[in-house]
């Protein structure tokens, strides 16, 4: 008896349409990708139902670290320019041409406005490993409320700037109070609060 | 020997004519080209940040504006605190005068709010108390002690939103209740 034989199939499969598919991924995570800045403070944010979307461009952030240190953000590099011009007058501080640009490629910021000037003189690589101390803040409307000074100049240099708070779900309350009484004491009465997504519940509620 | 062989075999083997090129396939492998396809789709998928941040807004009484004149305009029966304490514990009461103090937690605190807006919400329908030409439901005030955290602020927050609360504040608690809460 004869064997019936098999048509032998090739063994290279023709891989035309997953490359295709594969660039086609690639280029859209290239396209849509944005790398996180650095932060110098890892937070986790709580989660709520919330939907609107901050802006993309134009706010303030107000980052609230769950040890309570405060760091500052403001995102456009030529309004933080003129932000670290202001913090300089109304601190008496003159800061350098190479000093200004340090802070404007920069992002969050922790560091009091004693250590600045030091600070921004450092290299990008020995920055990193500063441990930021936090922005002082306190329940005056002077000087020694750094963060209300930061604020108030940010809000003057950032063109009207949208204002959040990002807090770590672990923070405790009374630093979380000190931020809102020092915007409450600047006049700023709207601001948002950076949560991570949620699903609403499922059940409707009336 | 087969090598030796073939060596001492002279030009026989050899073909006759011009040197052919040999004929390539026209298929090229593309196994490394997908290796770096997708580690690079592996790489992106890893590094990109799909879910953005939402934000919730909040907006906090003005501190110029005396509270009495808003706060005067609540009947007690439409008034209702919380209090956020230690360990997620929440504290609430109606009204204002000798309130009892009771404690729930986050899982169920928003069948209570619920409730007591329904009650509130017929009160005020019962009784024609409309305040801008609403009926407003309860109001709330939300006051976080010293010893919660910003996480229990921001769930009862979402809890406003859920239970559908128009009216509520973040108020800072007074001395008295701080007491008046158990340890």
């Amino acid at each position: 008896m004869s064997k019936i034989k098999m048509p032998k199939s090739s063994v290279s499969i023709d891989m035309t349409p997953m490359v295709d598919m594969a660039f086609l991924l690639v280029t859209f995570f290239i396209l849509t990708t944005q790398f996180r800045p650095d932060e110098p403070v890892q937070v986790v944010t709580p989660s709520s139902t919330s939907v609107s979307n901050p802006p993309e461009h134009g706010k303030i952030i107000v980052t609230i670290a769950d040890d309570g240190r405060l760091f500052f953000d403001l995102d456009n590099q030529v309004f933080r320019k003129s932000l670290i011009e202001k913090m300089g007058d109304s601190y008496n501080i003159a800061f350098s041409v190479d000093e200004v640009n340090a802070f404007a490629t920069g992002s969050s910021i922790g560091i009091p406005m004693g250590g600045m000037k030091n600070y921004l003189d450092m290299s990008p690589e020995e920055r990193k490993k500063v441990e930021q101390p936090g922005i002082p803040v306190d329940t005056t409307q002077n000087l020694s409320n750094e963060l209300g000074v930061w604020i108030v100049n940010a809000r003057i240099a950032g063109n009207n700037p949208v204002i959040l708070i990002k807090g770590d779900s672990k923070s405790n309350y009374p630093a979380v109070k000190n931020v809102f009484k020092t915007l409450a004491d600047r006049k700023v009465t709207k601001f948002g609060l950076i949560t991570a997504d949620e699903a609403a519940p499922v059940e409707p509620i009336k | 020997m087969a090598e030796l062989e073939s060596g001492g075999d002279g030009h026989k083997g050899k073909k006759r004519g011009g040197v052919r090129a040999k004929k390539m396939s026209t298929r090229i492998d593309m196994t490394p080209m997908v290796d770096l396809g997708f580690l690079l789709v592996t790489f992106f998928i890893l590094t990109t940040t799909m879910s953005k941040p939402k934000a919730m807004q909040v907006v906090m009484p003005d501190k110029d504006v005396k509270d009495s004149t808003q706060m005067s305009k609540i009947r007690e029966s439409e008034a209702m605190t919380i209090l956020l304490g230690s360990n997620d514990r929440i504290f609430y009461y109606y009204g204002q005068t000798q309130p009892t103090v009771e404690v729930t937690y986050f899982n169920k605190v928003r069948k209570i709010i619920k409730d007591k807006n329904e009650e509130v919400l017929a009160l005020q329908k019962a009784n024609g108390w409309q305040s801008n030409g609403n009926y407003n439901g309860v109001y709330i005030g939300i006051k976080p002690t010293d010893e919660s955290k910003y996480e229990n602020l921001v769930n009862m927050l979402d809890e406003m939103k859920i239970t559908g609360i128009r009216s509520y504040a973040i108020l800072d608690p007074s001395a008295e209740e701080i007491e008046m809460l158990p340890k």
